[in-house]
């Protein structure tokens, strides 16, 4: 069933501070398997001109998924998870996620439509730090397919 | 921020060093438990197939996280980059075997903008297919 468009332009709440820690950034990079001194050495990490050890660009995705169970989960909203897959993601940062940052996030869904009976799912992720600053927006295009036929 | 790479010196079609990164079931435990991530499509196969995939898949967005170390590594400062979006067009399948699967990601110079940025675009590449679109990133540069 087409999702309903009037949810288009629906902010959520912002969330409770997600506090970004020095073992989390650490332990991102080696997943991911990155061995870049800036996420993992405050020295190198201030060499190049920041405060504390940086994230790797796509960590803030972590905070802003989490966010974005808000409208993923909403009820009254009704899209089927179990049959959801990531189609794009973006971010544009205004500075890097760094060690000891405290963000908040607001998700708002830009667009709803429905293709050849997928609902497909625009939420932006407007990512801020304690003092209100900016850090990065995340765009997550979410795609839930058709059902099969019966 | 403090990228490593002059813009004067760089013109349009300048090619990025490609790296190649393995991916192997191991891998995607380790990144679901990182990012918190813990969809069974990424580590358990019966699930996987039961939802007609051919076997556990990489998680998008660890294929985004690696494509991105070829711009990062470049430039030296991760936080140069000030945009970057991708559309995941194909999964990466994950056998459980000692190989696992491998993500091929070249990047080129598209475009030279101001205020010296510049607009790299990203291919990636996992069993000779293309497993991202439209990926591009925009990075400042010194």
């Amino acid at each position: 069933m087409a999702l309903d468009q009037s949810f288009v332009g629906r902010s959520y709440p912002p969330t409770a501070p997600y506090e970004v820690g020095r073992e989390k950034i650490r332990e991102f990079a080696e997943a991911v398997g990155d061995a870049n001194p800036a996420y993992t050495d405050r020295e190198a990490a201030k060499a190049l001109g920041h405060p504390d050890v940086i994230a790797p660009p796509t960590f803030a995705f972590a905070i802003t998924f989490k966010a974005a169970e808000q409208v993923i989960q909403d009820p009254q909203l009704g899209l089927d998870y179990s049959r959801v897959v990531h189609g794009d993601q973006k971010f544009a940062y205004t500075r890097p996620v760094r060690a000891g940052d405290r963000l908040s996030v607001t998700s708002t869904i830009e667009t709803i439509k429905s293709l050849a009976g997928n609902d497909i799912l625009d939420v932006r992720g407007e990512v801020h730090d304690e003092s209100g600053e900016h850090v990065v927006t995340a765009w997550t295009k979410l795609v839930a397919r058709a059902a099969e036929e019966g | 921020m403090a990228a490593k790479i002059a813009f004067d010196e760089v013109e349009v079609g300048f090619e990025l060093p490609a790296q190649t990164f393995p991916v192997t079931r191991d891998t995607l435990v380790r990144y679901a438990g990182a990012s918190g991530d813990f969809n069974p499509i990424h580590w358990n196969e019966k699930f996987a197939t039961e939802v007609g995939l051919p076997d556990v898949i990489a998680h998008g967005m660890f294929t985004m996280a690696e494509a991105a170390r070829v711009v990062t590594d470049w430039a030296g400062d991760p936080g140069a980059v000030v945009e970057y979006g991708v559309r995941f067009t194909r999964p990466v399948v994950v056998p459980n075997d000692d190989k696992g699967a491998s993500i091929e990601v070249s990047g080129k110079v598209a475009a030279l903008l101001d205020d010296k940025r510049v607009r790299v675009d990203l291919t990636a590449v996992s069993s000779g297919q293309k497993v991202l679109g439209m990926a591009r990133a925009v990075v400042r540069l010194a």
